[in-house]
Protein backbone atom coordinates (compact mmCIF):
# COMPACT_ATOMS: atom_id res chain seq x y z
CA UNK A 1 0.00 0.00 0.00
CA UNK A 2 1.56 3.40 -1.03
CA UNK A 3 2.27 5.85 1.67
CA UNK A 4 1.66 9.61 1.67
CA UNK A 5 4.15 11.64 2.15
CA UNK A 6 2.37 13.21 4.97
CA UNK A 7 2.00 10.16 7.20
CA UNK A 8 4.94 9.44 9.51
CA UNK A 9 5.53 5.44 9.80
CA UNK A 10 8.59 5.80 11.55
CA UNK A 11 7.46 4.34 14.82
CA UNK A 12 9.02 0.77 15.64
CA UNK A 13 7.73 -1.93 14.97
CA UNK A 14 9.54 -4.77 17.04
CA UNK A 15 6.62 -4.81 19.67
CA UNK A 16 4.81 -6.99 17.59
CA UNK A 17 3.37 -9.90 19.50
CA UNK A 18 5.27 -8.71 22.80
CA UNK A 19 2.17 -7.51 24.73
CA UNK A 20 -1.19 -9.18 25.02
CA UNK A 21 -4.32 -9.02 26.66
CA UNK A 22 -4.77 -11.37 29.41
CA UNK A 23 -7.89 -10.53 30.43
CA UNK A 24 -11.46 -9.09 29.92
CA UNK A 25 -14.37 -8.29 32.26
CA UNK A 26 -17.31 -6.99 32.42
CA UNK A 27 -20.68 -5.76 33.82
CA UNK A 28 -24.25 -6.60 32.91
CA UNK A 29 -25.40 -4.10 29.99
CA UNK A 30 -28.55 -2.10 31.35
CA UNK A 31 -30.75 0.95 31.78
CA UNK A 32 -30.38 1.58 35.35
CA UNK A 33 -27.67 -0.12 37.06
CA UNK A 34 -28.73 1.17 40.55
CA UNK A 35 -24.65 1.94 41.46
CA UNK A 36 -21.84 4.37 41.19
CA UNK A 37 -19.55 4.59 38.32
CA UNK A 38 -17.18 3.42 41.07
CA UNK A 39 -19.17 0.41 41.85
CA UNK A 40 -19.25 -0.48 38.18
CA UNK A 41 -15.25 -0.44 37.72
CA UNK A 42 -14.74 -2.25 40.31
CA UNK A 43 -17.15 -4.96 39.03
CA UNK A 44 -15.67 -4.87 35.68
CA UNK A 45 -11.99 -5.23 36.60
CA UNK A 46 -12.45 -7.37 39.16
CA UNK A 47 -13.85 -9.70 36.87
CA UNK A 48 -11.29 -8.96 34.10
CA UNK A 49 -8.64 -9.93 36.55
CA UNK A 50 -10.84 -13.43 37.73
CA UNK A 51 -10.95 -14.00 33.83
CA UNK A 52 -7.11 -13.64 33.67
CA UNK A 53 -5.75 -15.34 36.87
CA UNK A 54 -4.73 -12.34 38.42
CA UNK A 55 -4.56 -10.97 42.32
CA UNK A 56 -4.26 -7.52 43.14
CA UNK A 57 -0.92 -8.08 44.01
CA UNK A 58 -0.67 -8.87 40.20
CA UNK A 59 -1.95 -5.27 38.64
CA UNK A 60 -0.19 -2.38 39.13
CA UNK A 61 -0.95 -0.11 36.92
CA UNK A 62 -4.43 1.39 35.70
CA UNK A 63 -5.89 3.53 32.78
CA UNK A 64 -9.50 4.61 32.16
CA UNK A 65 -11.09 7.64 29.95
CA UNK A 66 -13.94 9.50 30.68
CA UNK A 67 -15.93 12.68 29.93
CA UNK A 68 -16.23 14.42 33.70
CA UNK A 69 -18.56 11.15 34.07
CA UNK A 70 -16.83 8.18 35.84
CA UNK A 71 -14.66 7.42 39.03
CA UNK A 72 -10.71 8.11 38.70
CA UNK A 73 -8.63 5.02 38.81
CA UNK A 74 -7.16 5.06 42.55
CA UNK A 75 -10.60 4.99 43.74
CA UNK A 76 -10.95 1.81 41.54
CA UNK A 77 -7.85 0.52 42.50
CA UNK A 78 -7.87 1.57 46.11
CA UNK A 79 -11.32 -0.58 46.46
CA UNK A 80 -9.84 -3.70 44.94
CA UNK A 81 -6.36 -3.81 47.41
CA UNK A 82 -4.56 -2.49 43.80
CA UNK A 83 -1.11 -0.59 45.27
CA UNK A 84 -0.40 1.46 41.92
CA UNK A 85 2.93 1.63 40.24
CA UNK A 86 1.15 4.01 37.50
CA UNK A 87 -2.07 4.99 36.91
CA UNK A 88 -3.98 8.15 34.45
CA UNK A 89 -7.61 9.64 33.55
CA UNK A 90 -7.67 10.32 30.53
CA UNK A 91 -10.07 12.80 28.96
CA UNK A 92 -12.22 11.01 25.79
CA UNK A 93 -14.66 8.61 24.83
CA UNK A 94 -14.94 6.67 21.61
CA UNK A 95 -11.30 4.99 20.20
CA UNK A 96 -9.84 5.49 23.27
CA UNK A 97 -9.68 2.14 23.98
CA UNK A 98 -7.06 0.90 20.91
CA UNK A 99 -5.09 4.85 22.24
CA UNK A 100 -4.92 3.69 26.04
CA UNK A 101 -3.95 0.00 25.12
CA UNK A 102 -1.19 1.43 23.40
CA UNK A 103 -0.48 3.56 25.95
CA UNK A 104 -0.03 0.70 28.49
CA UNK A 105 2.99 -1.55 26.58
CA UNK A 106 4.76 1.74 26.26
CA UNK A 107 4.68 2.52 29.93
CA UNK A 108 5.40 -1.38 30.61
CA UNK A 109 7.93 -1.33 27.98
CA UNK A 110 9.47 2.03 29.59
CA UNK A 111 9.85 -0.05 32.81
CA UNK A 112 6.83 2.35 34.73
CA UNK A 113 4.81 -0.63 36.00
CA UNK A 114 4.37 -4.13 35.02
CA UNK A 115 0.41 -5.01 34.16
CA UNK A 116 -2.12 -2.45 33.78
CA UNK A 117 -5.67 -2.68 33.82
CA UNK A 118 -7.94 -0.28 31.57
CA UNK A 119 -11.42 0.43 32.27
CA UNK A 120 -14.14 2.57 31.47
CA UNK A 121 -17.07 2.98 33.95
CA UNK A 122 -20.46 4.61 32.53
CA UNK A 123 -24.11 5.29 33.41
CA UNK A 124 -24.06 5.90 29.68
CA UNK A 125 -28.53 5.94 30.32
CA UNK A 126 -29.29 6.79 33.73
CA UNK A 127 -26.84 9.45 34.81
CA UNK A 128 -24.82 11.44 31.56
CA UNK A 129 -26.99 10.43 28.38
CA UNK A 130 -24.77 9.55 25.64
CA UNK A 131 -27.03 10.78 23.54
CA UNK A 132 -27.13 14.42 25.02
CA UNK A 133 -30.74 13.95 25.95
CA UNK A 134 -31.55 14.89 29.20
CA UNK A 135 -30.02 17.73 31.40
CA UNK A 136 -26.97 17.85 28.82
CA UNK A 137 -28.78 19.22 26.07
CA UNK A 138 -29.74 22.26 28.05
CA UNK A 139 -26.47 23.41 29.02
CA UNK A 140 -25.61 27.38 28.54
CA UNK A 141 -23.73 27.55 24.83
CA UNK A 142 -20.52 29.03 25.47
CA UNK A 143 -17.33 29.78 23.93
CA UNK A 144 -16.72 27.80 20.20
CA UNK A 145 -19.74 25.67 20.88
CA UNK A 146 -21.63 28.98 19.79
CA UNK A 147 -20.61 27.87 16.11
CA UNK A 148 -22.52 24.44 16.44
CA UNK A 149 -25.09 24.27 18.92
CA UNK A 150 -26.22 27.38 18.72
CA UNK A 151 -27.58 26.04 15.96
CA UNK A 152 -29.74 23.15 17.24
CA UNK A 153 -25.92 21.10 16.16
CA UNK A 154 -24.74 19.06 19.25
CA UNK A 155 -25.94 15.61 19.60
CA UNK A 156 -23.37 12.82 18.10
CA UNK A 157 -25.64 12.12 15.51
CA UNK A 158 -26.35 15.40 14.59
CA UNK A 159 -22.80 16.49 14.64
CA UNK A 160 -21.82 13.52 12.04
CA UNK A 161 -24.52 13.69 10.17
CA UNK A 162 -23.32 15.87 7.04
CA UNK A 163 -20.20 13.37 7.05
CA UNK A 164 -22.91 10.94 6.51
CA UNK A 165 -25.19 12.42 3.69
CA UNK A 166 -21.92 13.78 2.14
CA UNK A 167 -21.14 10.07 1.49
CA UNK A 168 -24.01 9.05 0.15
CA UNK A 169 -23.80 12.12 -2.16
CA UNK A 170 -20.35 11.40 -3.17
CA UNK A 171 -20.51 7.77 -3.80
CA UNK A 172 -24.65 6.98 -4.24
CA UNK A 173 -24.67 5.20 -0.87
CA UNK A 174 -28.40 3.85 -0.32
CA UNK A 175 -30.29 3.86 3.11
CA UNK A 176 -31.03 0.53 2.72
CA UNK A 177 -27.33 -0.54 2.44
CA UNK A 178 -26.16 1.70 5.44
CA UNK A 179 -28.98 0.25 7.04
CA UNK A 180 -27.88 -3.77 6.74
CA UNK A 181 -25.50 -2.92 9.58
CA UNK A 182 -28.11 -2.74 12.05
CA UNK A 183 -29.92 -5.88 10.97
CA UNK A 184 -26.02 -7.87 10.75
CA UNK A 185 -25.45 -6.76 14.46
CA UNK A 186 -28.62 -7.34 15.93
CA UNK A 187 -28.37 -11.01 14.56
CA UNK A 188 -24.97 -11.39 15.98
CA UNK A 189 -26.65 -10.27 19.45
CA UNK A 190 -29.85 -12.70 19.26
CA UNK A 191 -26.70 -14.81 19.80
CA UNK A 192 -25.01 -12.45 22.77
CA UNK A 193 -26.93 -13.31 26.10
CA UNK A 194 -25.27 -10.68 27.62
CA UNK A 195 -26.53 -8.00 24.50
CA UNK A 196 -29.09 -5.28 25.24
CA UNK A 197 -31.26 -6.21 22.78
CA UNK A 198 -31.22 -9.77 21.25
CA UNK A 199 -33.82 -9.41 18.89
CA UNK A 200 -33.72 -9.55 15.61
CA UNK A 201 -34.28 -6.64 13.37
CA UNK A 202 -34.68 -6.35 9.49
CA UNK A 203 -33.48 -3.79 6.68
CA UNK A 204 -36.84 -2.93 6.40
CA UNK A 205 -37.23 -2.39 10.23
CA UNK A 206 -34.41 0.08 10.57
CA UNK A 207 -36.12 2.00 7.49
CA UNK A 208 -39.26 2.02 9.04
CA UNK A 209 -38.41 3.62 12.03
CA UNK A 210 -38.91 6.89 13.55
CA UNK A 211 -36.75 9.71 11.93
CA UNK A 212 -34.19 11.11 14.33
CA UNK A 213 -32.23 13.18 11.89
CA UNK A 214 -31.37 12.80 8.26
CA UNK A 215 -30.06 10.06 7.52
CA UNK A 216 -30.54 8.52 10.70
CA UNK A 217 -33.39 6.98 12.11
CA UNK A 218 -33.91 5.81 15.31
CA UNK A 219 -32.19 1.91 14.48
CA UNK A 220 -29.36 3.82 12.52
CA UNK A 221 -28.34 4.89 16.20
CA UNK A 222 -26.50 3.09 19.19
CA UNK A 223 -28.22 2.18 22.42
CA UNK A 224 -27.57 4.01 25.84
CA UNK A 225 -26.58 1.53 28.84
CA UNK A 226 -25.18 1.73 32.26
CA UNK A 227 -22.15 -0.83 32.25
CA UNK A 228 -18.48 -0.92 32.82
CA UNK A 229 -15.59 -2.83 30.91
CA UNK A 230 -12.46 -3.62 31.74
CA UNK A 231 -8.74 -5.38 29.60
CA UNK A 232 -5.72 -6.35 31.41
CA UNK A 233 -2.13 -5.18 29.24
CA UNK A 234 0.89 -7.35 30.03
CA UNK A 235 3.86 -8.90 28.37
CA UNK A 236 3.47 -11.87 26.28
CA UNK A 237 6.13 -14.38 28.22
CA UNK A 238 3.90 -13.29 31.08
CA UNK A 239 0.33 -14.32 29.16
CA UNK A 240 1.66 -17.35 28.63
CA UNK A 241 1.43 -18.28 32.29
CA UNK A 242 -2.51 -17.21 32.67
CA UNK A 243 -5.68 -18.55 32.17
CA UNK A 244 -6.37 -18.30 28.41
CA UNK A 245 -4.93 -18.38 25.34
CA UNK A 246 -3.47 -14.31 24.83
CA UNK A 247 -4.80 -11.96 22.35
CA UNK A 248 -1.32 -10.99 20.95
CA UNK A 249 -1.33 -7.46 20.43
CA UNK A 250 0.12 -6.63 16.58
CA UNK A 251 -0.23 -3.13 16.13
CA UNK A 252 -2.35 0.39 17.71
CA UNK A 253 -2.72 3.49 15.79
CA UNK A 254 -3.84 5.86 18.53
CA UNK A 255 -6.25 8.92 18.13
CA UNK A 256 -4.89 9.23 14.79
CA UNK A 257 -6.44 12.88 13.56
CA UNK A 258 -7.52 14.10 9.63
CA UNK A 259 -6.47 17.83 9.16
CA UNK A 260 -8.20 20.50 10.85
CA UNK A 261 -11.12 18.35 13.07
CA UNK A 262 -13.21 20.85 14.45
CA UNK A 263 -16.86 20.22 12.45
CA UNK A 264 -16.75 22.51 10.32
CA UNK A 265 -14.47 20.30 7.77
CA UNK A 266 -12.36 22.60 5.95
CA UNK A 267 -9.82 20.04 5.15
CA UNK A 268 -12.33 17.95 2.73
CA UNK A 269 -13.34 15.40 1.83
CA UNK A 270 -15.35 15.28 4.31
CA UNK A 271 -17.25 11.79 3.50
CA UNK A 272 -13.34 10.64 4.19
CA UNK A 273 -12.16 10.15 7.87
CA UNK A 274 -9.53 9.39 9.86
CA UNK A 275 -8.92 5.97 8.68
CA UNK A 276 -7.36 6.57 6.10
CA UNK A 277 -4.35 8.32 7.99
CA UNK A 278 -4.66 5.60 10.86
CA UNK A 279 -4.42 3.13 7.98
CA UNK A 280 -1.23 3.99 7.14
CA UNK A 281 0.22 3.35 10.52
CA UNK A 282 -2.01 0.11 11.94
CA UNK A 283 -1.26 -2.19 8.10
CA UNK A 284 2.47 -1.16 8.37
CA UNK A 285 3.02 -1.77 12.01
CA UNK A 286 0.80 -4.77 12.44
CA UNK A 287 2.77 -6.23 9.13
CA UNK A 288 -0.87 -7.51 7.97
CA UNK A 289 -3.30 -6.04 5.62
CA UNK A 290 -7.28 -6.14 5.66
CA UNK A 291 -7.24 -9.28 3.72
CA UNK A 292 -5.40 -10.73 6.27
CA UNK A 293 -8.77 -10.20 8.90
CA UNK A 294 -10.70 -12.82 10.26
CA UNK A 295 -13.18 -10.28 12.64
CA UNK A 296 -13.77 -6.79 12.46
CA UNK A 297 -14.78 -4.42 15.10
CA UNK A 298 -15.91 -1.44 13.40
CA UNK A 299 -17.13 1.09 15.52
CA UNK A 300 -21.09 0.97 15.30
CA UNK A 301 -22.51 4.37 17.17
CA UNK A 302 -24.28 4.85 14.12
CA UNK A 303 -24.43 2.28 11.45
CA UNK A 304 -22.60 4.80 9.12
CA UNK A 305 -19.50 4.68 11.61
CA UNK A 306 -18.68 1.51 11.03
CA UNK A 307 -19.70 1.67 7.05
CA UNK A 308 -17.11 4.98 6.64
CA UNK A 309 -14.29 2.70 8.43
CA UNK A 310 -14.45 -0.33 7.34
CA UNK A 311 -14.07 1.40 3.89
CA UNK A 312 -11.40 4.47 4.85
CA UNK A 313 -9.07 1.49 6.06
CA UNK A 314 -9.17 -0.66 3.38
CA UNK A 315 -11.10 -3.48 3.36
CA UNK A 316 -13.07 -2.25 0.24
CA UNK A 317 -12.01 0.10 -2.48
CA UNK A 318 -13.12 3.79 -1.50
CA UNK A 319 -17.10 4.41 -2.26
CA UNK A 320 -18.07 0.76 -1.57
CA UNK A 321 -18.62 0.60 1.52
CA UNK A 322 -22.49 0.73 1.11
CA UNK A 323 -21.78 -2.61 -0.98
CA UNK A 324 -19.39 -4.09 1.98
CA UNK A 325 -21.88 -3.66 4.57
CA UNK A 326 -24.96 -5.26 2.59
CA UNK A 327 -23.29 -8.28 0.80
CA UNK A 328 -23.00 -10.42 3.99
CA UNK A 329 -19.59 -9.66 4.40
CA UNK A 330 -19.80 -9.01 8.12
CA UNK A 331 -22.67 -11.40 9.08
CA UNK A 332 -21.49 -13.95 11.10
CA UNK A 333 -21.07 -16.76 8.48
CA UNK A 334 -19.87 -14.50 6.05
CA UNK A 335 -16.45 -13.63 4.88
CA UNK A 336 -15.51 -11.20 7.96
CA UNK A 337 -18.26 -10.48 10.19
CA UNK A 338 -18.40 -7.30 12.11
CA UNK A 339 -19.13 -6.37 16.08
CA UNK A 340 -19.87 -10.14 16.96
CA UNK A 341 -21.35 -9.27 19.87
CA UNK A 342 -23.83 -7.00 18.75
CA UNK A 343 -21.89 -4.20 18.98
CA UNK A 344 -23.01 -0.45 20.72
CA UNK A 345 -26.32 -0.97 18.42
CA UNK A 346 -27.24 -4.18 20.30
CA UNK A 347 -25.21 -5.24 23.19
CA UNK A 348 -24.01 -2.17 25.14
CA UNK A 349 -22.61 1.57 24.94
CA UNK A 350 -18.93 1.60 26.30
CA UNK A 351 -17.14 3.91 23.95
CA UNK A 352 -15.15 1.20 22.10
CA UNK A 353 -14.29 -1.26 25.18
CA UNK A 354 -16.45 -4.06 24.37
CA UNK A 355 -16.07 -4.10 20.94
CA UNK A 356 -12.09 -5.11 21.85
CA UNK A 357 -13.24 -7.47 24.29
CA UNK A 358 -15.43 -9.60 22.11
CA UNK A 359 -12.26 -10.12 19.69
CA UNK A 360 -10.42 -11.24 22.54
CA UNK A 361 -12.90 -14.33 23.16
CA UNK A 362 -13.17 -14.87 19.29
CA UNK A 363 -9.57 -14.61 19.31
CA UNK A 364 -9.49 -17.39 22.37
CA UNK A 365 -11.98 -19.34 20.24
CA UNK A 366 -14.13 -18.99 23.09
CA UNK A 367 -17.11 -16.50 22.78
CA UNK A 368 -19.82 -16.09 25.59
CA UNK A 369 -22.88 -17.47 23.24
CA UNK A 370 -24.86 -19.82 24.38
CA UNK A 371 -23.30 -23.21 22.80
CA UNK A 372 -23.03 -25.80 25.62
CA UNK A 373 -19.28 -26.03 27.88
CA UNK A 374 -17.47 -28.84 27.77
CA UNK A 375 -15.51 -30.95 30.39
CA UNK A 376 -12.89 -28.54 30.09
CA UNK A 377 -15.12 -25.36 30.53
CA UNK A 378 -14.81 -24.20 27.65
CA UNK A 379 -17.63 -23.78 24.99
CA UNK A 380 -18.27 -26.62 22.54
CA UNK A 381 -18.73 -24.08 19.72
CA UNK A 382 -21.47 -25.40 16.61
CA UNK A 383 -20.88 -22.88 14.12
CA UNK A 384 -24.88 -22.49 13.66
CA UNK A 385 -26.00 -18.75 13.85
CA UNK A 386 -29.46 -19.29 13.93
CA UNK A 387 -31.00 -17.10 16.35
CA UNK A 388 -29.89 -18.08 19.96
CA UNK A 389 -27.08 -20.37 18.58
CA UNK A 390 -23.43 -19.98 18.36
CA UNK A 391 -21.36 -16.69 17.57
CA UNK A 392 -18.01 -17.78 17.50
CA UNK A 393 -16.15 -17.23 13.94
CA UNK A 394 -14.56 -20.89 12.86
CA UNK A 395 -10.48 -20.49 13.39
CA UNK A 396 -10.65 -16.92 13.88
CA UNK A 397 -6.73 -16.01 13.97
CA UNK A 398 -6.74 -12.27 13.42
CA UNK A 399 -8.91 -9.49 14.03
CA UNK A 400 -8.77 -5.54 13.71
CA UNK A 401 -10.73 -3.36 16.07
CA UNK A 402 -11.50 0.09 14.37
CA UNK A 403 -12.20 2.93 17.22
CA UNK A 404 -13.86 5.81 16.23
CA UNK A 405 -14.24 9.45 18.15
CA UNK A 406 -15.83 11.59 15.67
CA UNK A 407 -14.98 11.68 11.48
CA UNK A 408 -12.19 13.72 12.08
CA UNK A 409 -10.21 11.18 14.78
CA UNK A 410 -10.50 7.12 15.07
CA UNK A 411 -8.25 4.83 16.46
CA UNK A 412 -7.09 0.87 15.53
CA UNK A 413 -5.73 -2.20 16.82
CA UNK A 414 -4.72 -5.15 15.41
CA UNK A 415 -4.56 -8.50 17.16
CA UNK A 416 -3.57 -12.59 16.57
CA UNK A 417 -4.43 -15.78 18.23
CA UNK A 418 -1.57 -16.69 20.79
CA UNK B 1 -31.25 29.30 25.18
CA UNK B 2 -28.84 31.40 27.35
CA UNK B 3 -25.56 32.01 25.01
CA UNK B 4 -22.42 33.85 26.17
CA UNK B 5 -19.13 34.55 25.56
CA UNK B 6 -16.17 35.15 28.34
CA UNK B 7 -14.09 38.33 28.09
CA UNK B 8 -10.84 36.37 27.04
CA UNK B 9 -12.74 35.29 24.10
CA UNK B 10 -10.93 37.41 21.60
CA UNK B 11 -11.04 35.88 18.64
CA UNK B 12 -14.75 35.15 19.31
CA UNK B 13 -15.67 38.20 20.15
CA UNK B 14 -14.71 40.25 17.45
CA UNK B 15 -16.17 37.34 15.18
CA UNK B 16 -19.58 37.79 16.96
CA UNK B 17 -18.76 42.12 17.08
CA UNK B 18 -18.87 42.26 13.35
CA UNK B 19 -22.10 39.46 13.15
CA UNK B 20 -24.21 42.12 15.54
CA UNK B 21 -23.19 44.69 12.89
CA UNK B 22 -25.00 42.29 10.53
CA UNK B 23 -21.38 42.24 8.82
CA UNK B 24 -19.37 38.91 7.96
CA UNK B 25 -15.82 39.40 9.08
CA UNK B 26 -12.89 36.28 8.65
CA UNK B 27 -9.54 36.08 10.14
CA UNK B 28 -7.15 36.69 6.74
CA UNK B 29 -4.06 35.33 7.83
CA UNK B 30 -1.25 38.14 8.03
CA UNK B 31 1.27 35.82 6.64
CA UNK B 32 0.00 33.84 3.69
CA UNK B 33 -3.47 35.56 3.32
CA UNK B 34 -5.72 32.72 3.21
CA UNK B 35 -9.45 33.03 5.23
CA UNK B 36 -10.15 30.66 8.22
CA UNK B 37 -13.60 29.55 9.93
CA UNK B 38 -13.91 29.32 12.39
CA UNK B 39 -12.18 31.61 14.51
CA UNK B 40 -8.76 30.27 15.45
CA UNK B 41 -5.87 31.57 17.53
CA UNK B 42 -3.30 30.98 14.43
CA UNK B 43 -3.28 29.64 10.83
CA UNK B 44 -3.59 26.05 9.92
CA UNK B 45 -2.00 26.35 7.00
CA UNK B 46 1.21 28.36 8.10
CA UNK B 47 1.10 28.40 12.01
CA UNK B 48 1.53 32.46 11.77
CA UNK B 49 -0.55 33.90 14.74
CA UNK B 50 -0.70 37.06 13.13
CA UNK B 51 -4.40 38.00 11.09
CA UNK B 52 -6.98 40.75 10.43
CA UNK B 53 -10.23 40.72 9.87
CA UNK B 54 -11.81 40.94 6.87
CA UNK B 55 -14.97 41.23 5.32
CA UNK B 56 -16.14 38.41 3.13
CA UNK B 57 -19.13 38.11 1.56
CA UNK B 58 -22.09 35.87 2.98
CA UNK B 59 -22.61 33.67 -0.55
CA UNK B 60 -22.23 29.88 -1.29
CA UNK B 61 -23.81 26.47 -1.94
CA UNK B 62 -25.21 23.93 0.25
CA UNK B 63 -21.83 21.67 0.58
CA UNK B 64 -24.38 18.99 3.27
CA UNK B 65 -26.41 19.09 5.73
CA UNK B 66 -28.90 17.29 8.40
CA UNK B 67 -32.15 17.53 9.05
CA UNK B 68 -33.55 17.43 12.68
CA UNK B 69 -36.85 15.65 13.19
CA UNK B 70 -35.75 14.57 16.82
CA UNK B 71 -34.57 18.02 18.60
CA UNK B 72 -32.91 17.34 21.97
CA UNK B 73 -32.13 20.71 22.65
CA UNK B 74 -35.34 22.96 24.34
CA UNK B 75 -35.10 25.63 21.89
CA UNK B 76 -35.26 24.01 18.67
CA UNK B 77 -38.27 21.44 20.31
CA UNK B 78 -41.20 23.46 18.82
CA UNK B 79 -38.93 24.45 15.20
CA UNK B 80 -38.65 20.78 13.61
CA UNK B 81 -37.71 19.78 10.88
CA UNK B 82 -35.12 22.25 10.90
CA UNK B 83 -32.16 21.92 8.61
CA UNK B 84 -28.39 22.69 9.52
CA UNK B 85 -26.24 23.60 6.64
CA UNK B 86 -22.38 23.42 5.63
CA UNK B 87 -21.96 26.00 3.09
CA UNK B 88 -18.79 26.29 0.68
CA UNK B 89 -18.64 29.90 0.83
CA UNK B 90 -17.73 30.75 -3.40
CA UNK B 91 -14.67 32.79 -1.35
CA UNK B 92 -11.83 31.02 -1.64
CA UNK B 93 -13.51 27.28 -2.84
CA UNK B 94 -10.86 24.72 -3.32
CA UNK B 95 -8.23 26.78 -1.70
CA UNK B 96 -5.50 26.12 -0.69
CA UNK B 97 -6.54 22.18 -2.05
CA UNK B 98 -8.83 20.67 -3.91
CA UNK B 99 -11.31 19.60 -1.17
CA UNK B 100 -10.87 22.83 1.25
CA UNK B 101 -13.30 25.73 1.45
CA UNK B 102 -14.54 27.69 4.17
CA UNK B 103 -17.37 25.84 5.54
CA UNK B 104 -19.64 27.74 7.30
CA UNK B 105 -22.51 26.51 9.30
CA UNK B 106 -25.87 27.48 9.52
CA UNK B 107 -29.40 27.06 9.99
CA UNK B 108 -32.25 27.78 6.47
CA UNK B 109 -34.04 30.14 7.83
CA UNK B 110 -36.64 33.17 6.24
CA UNK B 111 -35.20 36.10 4.99
CA UNK B 112 -36.57 37.50 8.52
CA UNK B 113 -33.87 35.35 10.53
CA UNK B 114 -36.89 32.44 11.52
CA UNK B 115 -35.92 29.15 11.39
CA UNK B 116 -37.26 28.07 7.78
CA UNK B 117 -40.60 26.23 7.40
CA UNK B 118 -41.12 22.69 6.33
CA UNK B 119 -41.84 23.46 2.94
CA UNK B 120 -39.17 25.83 2.31
CA UNK B 121 -36.69 23.03 4.32
CA UNK B 122 -38.15 19.87 1.42
CA UNK B 123 -36.71 23.11 -1.34
CA UNK B 124 -33.17 22.48 -0.56
CA UNK B 125 -30.32 20.18 -0.71
CA UNK B 126 -26.60 19.88 -1.83
CA UNK B 127 -26.00 22.24 -4.33
CA UNK B 128 -28.72 24.67 -3.57
CA UNK B 129 -27.59 28.33 -3.88
CA UNK B 130 -27.69 30.20 -0.68
CA UNK B 131 -27.26 34.06 0.82
CA UNK B 132 -26.26 34.96 4.17
CA UNK B 133 -28.72 36.82 6.79
CA UNK B 134 -27.90 37.28 10.73
CA UNK B 135 -30.53 36.67 13.42
CA UNK B 136 -30.17 38.62 16.94
CA UNK B 137 -30.20 36.51 19.59
CA UNK B 138 -28.85 38.59 22.41
CA UNK B 139 -27.94 41.81 23.09
CA UNK B 140 -25.03 42.58 21.10
CA UNK B 141 -24.95 39.03 20.04
CA UNK B 142 -26.32 37.79 16.19
CA UNK B 143 -26.03 34.35 14.66
CA UNK B 144 -25.08 34.46 10.38
CA UNK B 145 -27.97 32.10 9.05
CA UNK B 146 -28.91 31.16 5.34
CA UNK B 147 -31.62 31.77 2.79
CA UNK B 148 -32.41 30.49 -0.30
CA UNK B 149 -30.42 32.98 -2.59
CA UNK B 150 -33.53 33.96 -4.64
CA UNK B 151 -31.70 35.97 -7.30
CA UNK B 152 -29.30 33.32 -8.33
CA UNK B 153 -29.55 30.56 -10.90
CA UNK B 154 -30.24 27.14 -9.12
CA UNK B 155 -29.77 23.65 -10.00
CA UNK B 156 -32.36 21.61 -11.35
CA UNK B 157 -32.39 18.87 -8.72
CA UNK B 158 -30.49 19.77 -5.25
CA UNK B 159 -29.60 16.23 -3.69
CA UNK B 160 -32.03 15.01 -0.94
CA UNK B 161 -31.86 12.39 1.39
CA UNK B 162 -34.29 9.58 -0.86
CA UNK B 163 -36.33 9.13 2.04
CA UNK B 164 -38.91 12.06 2.55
Amino acid sequence: MPLPADTDVSSPKHLRDKYAIVGVGETTYTRGSGMTTRALGTWAVSNAMLDAGLKAADVDGMLSYQSGDSTFAPFIAGDLGIRLNFYMDVFGGGSSTEALIGIAMGVIEAGMCKTVAIFRAMNGFSQVRIGGTGARSAVPVTSDMLHSRAYGWQSAGQMFSPTFMRHMYDYGTKPAQVAAVRAAHSNHASNNPKAYYQKRVTVEDVLASRVICKPLHLLDCCVETDNATAVIIARADRARDLKHTPALIRGVAGRVCKPRIDMHYQAGPISTVAGRYAREILWPNSGVGPEDVDVTGSYDAFTFTTMLQLEDYGFCKKGEGGRYVSDGTINLGGRRPNNTSGGHLCEGYTHGMNMVIENVRQLRHDVDDSCPKGPDGKREHTYDYKEGGCRQVKGCEVTANLGWAMPGTGSAMVMRRG
Amino acid sequence: MPLSLDDLEVENLTYFKHCAAHDFHLQACANCSLLRYPPTTACPWCTSREAKWVPVEGKGAVHSYTEVHHAIQPAFKGHTPYMVLLVDLDRQLGKPTEHEALRIVGNLATPDGKLAKPEMVKRVGIGTRVRMVFTDVAPGLALPQWIIDEAAKQPDNPWRYPQE
